[in-house]
């Protein structure tokens, strides 16, 4: 349960891909995925095409193939609940494939842009292109500390377990939810601290 | 309820995005204006802890287990508008950075999750605790505002899948909103436990929160008025007449014929399968019976949690 590998920046080497301009990326990514979304499906040549594209781009990024894989299983929850509904009904029967082969290529694209980009040049990037300065604030705040609470929820949780012996689940919910209660009350106490932290620096 | 990319059609992609841009402009106009400077890390702070939140894992039967979604809880303790700040910053974090829901999607993903959960949780939640006082009313409320968020988010999700011809209405409103009412019952707990362990480990916190959130009634009729909208076009044509209303708006507002063509043959098929029809009725009703047995449980929730004695503590 360790936030440890939802850490898309840990180990992960340098590679050409990586050194790519971010606004370039971000654009053909952009266009790769409103295209792919968009383009009818009997166009089979644009999908060939961003197949080709995506897989040279994974060649050259030296991400880890099992990496990858594990990422693109995320998807399959949706996915498979989709095309079990579209089963039900005669006339989607072709369909899944067709929405399947769409979204994983569109998955695949963010994948490749969010693993070999650090993720305050895509903060740049949004900066540019005019996103309002409080929710760029807020979406740094929130990447900084994600991994901060997730690791103290973490510890939290298996200090909380290995103190108490029962294994009643109604006494689990009530632990758990006073660590998830704990932990906001210990986040907005950090934010406190941030903001004086943040003033002391000459933060507005 | 992440959509992923490919699974919502461009006229669907461009009136979610315009909707949520209108929403989440509103937000943070009202943020800036009304939020005090020192309570702006908070929201990034929030947003942290959303996300770890959802990593906490409540075991239910059989070796599953389910995690707080906490719109309903973030509006609830924060405001509309803060809330809506909080939760689209999520999504957006959990798109570009981890793909959980799509691009194209994040539009969509963003009116279901940051706007329609978390503004119909705070309405739903102010409305009842204003009706039930005390701590015991306010654990009612949650628990009573998460499960309605869930469920009315879900059928939202199922309605511009509908509209997108990725998964008939017929088909697609009975399963998720089916799914959801399941769903939505872990919500409601996990929402009034979370809520009670804050109320009993910092009450001066819920408190000072409340004090420094200005009472305007005009903003949330702003949000609420844009959520209704996006219902309305999403979930009205199949409400009334479908899967002729459909066909009507659709060439009504032009969407041109390919629209059409894509949308209907996934819907004919119900005209010769009158089981279907009684579904989506029966899952309409069901969703009804289910919000009364819900609140009636929610206000059972809240006088086996709170104790007669604390429950006439003074509200703030």
């Amino acid at each position: 349960m360790s936030s440890r590998w939802l850490n898309p920046h840990h180990g992960f080497p340098d590679s050409p891909v990586h050194r790519l301009p971010t606004g370039l990326k971000l654009s053909v990514a952009l266009v790769v995925i409103i295209g792919t979304a968009l383009v009818p499906w009997r166009m089979s040549g644009w999908f060939a095409g961003v197949a080709v594209l995506l897989g040279v781009t994974v060649l050259f990024s030296r991400l880890p193939a099992i990496f990858l894989a594990k990422r693109i299983l995320v998807l399959s929850p949706f996915v498979s609940g989709v095309a079990l509904m579209n089963a039900l009904q005669p006339a989607g029967r072709a369909d899944w494939r067709e929405i399947a082969t769409r979204s994983a290529l569109c998955l695949f694209a963010v994948i490749l842009v969010s693993n070999t980009t650090p993720f305050s040049k895509i903060l740049r990037a949004l900066k540019a292109v005019r996103v309002p300065g409080l929710l760029i604030t807020t979406i740094a705040l929130m990447h900084r500390y994600l991994f901060v609470l997730g690791d103290e929820a973490e510890r939290m949780r298996r200090a909380r377990m290995s103190r108490t012996f029962s294994r009643g689940r109604r006494f689990q919910w009530r632990a758990m939810s006073t660590v998830v209660g704990q932990l906001f009350v210990r986040a907005s106490e950090r934010a406190e601290r941030i903001y004086h932290a943040m003033c002391a620096r000459g933060w507005k | 309820m992440h959509i992923p990319d490919g699974f919502i059609d461009g006229k669907t992609a461009a009136i979610t995005a315009a909707l949520s841009a209108i929403g989440l402009g509103f937000a943070l106009n009202q943020v800036k204006r009304e939020l005090p400077p020192r309570k702006i890390p908070l929201l990034g702070l929030s947003a942290a802890f959303l996300f770890a939140a959802q990593m906490v894992n409540f075991p239910i039967a059989g070796g599953t287990s389910g995690h707080l979604i906490g719109g309903a809880l973030i509006a609830a303790l924060l405001g509309p508008g803060a809330a809506v700040v909080v939760v689209a910053t999520v999504l957006i974090v959990q798109c570009f950075l981890f793909a959980d829901g799509g691009v194209m999607a994040l539009g969509a993903n963003i009116f279901n999750m940051a706007i329609l959960d978390s503004v119909s949780g705070y309405v739903i939640y102010r409305l009842v605790s204003r009706f039930l006082p005390g701590l015991r009313g306010r654990v009612t409320a949650i628990a009573f505002a998460g499960w309605c968020s869930v469920v009315l988010a879900s059928i939202g999700c199922a309605g511009q899948l509908a509209w997108s011809g990725t998964v008939a209405w017929s088909a697609g409103f009975p399963a998720m909103t089916s799914v959801h009412m399941l769903i939505g019952i872990g919500e409601a707990l996990i929402s009034a436990l979370v809520l009670l362990a804050i109320e009993r480990t910092r009450p001066e916190m819920t408190a000072q929160i409340e004090a420094d959130r200005p009472k305007r009634g005009n903003q949330v009729t702003r949000y609420g008025l844009l959520a209704t909208l996006g219902i309305a076009i999403f979930v009205a044509p199949f409400a009334c007449s479908w899967p002729d209303g459909l066909e009507q708006v659709a060439a009504k507002f032009g969407f041109g014929l390919k629209a059409v063509s894509h949308t209907v043959p996934a819907l004919a098929p119900d005209y010769h399968a009158p089981g279907i029809h009684w579904a989506v009725g029966a899952t309409a009703i069901a969703g009804a019976l289910g919000s009364l047995v819900v609140f009636g449980l929610a206000i059972f929730l809240g006088r086996m949690l709170v104790p007669v004695k604390s429950s006439e503590r003074p509200a703030n």
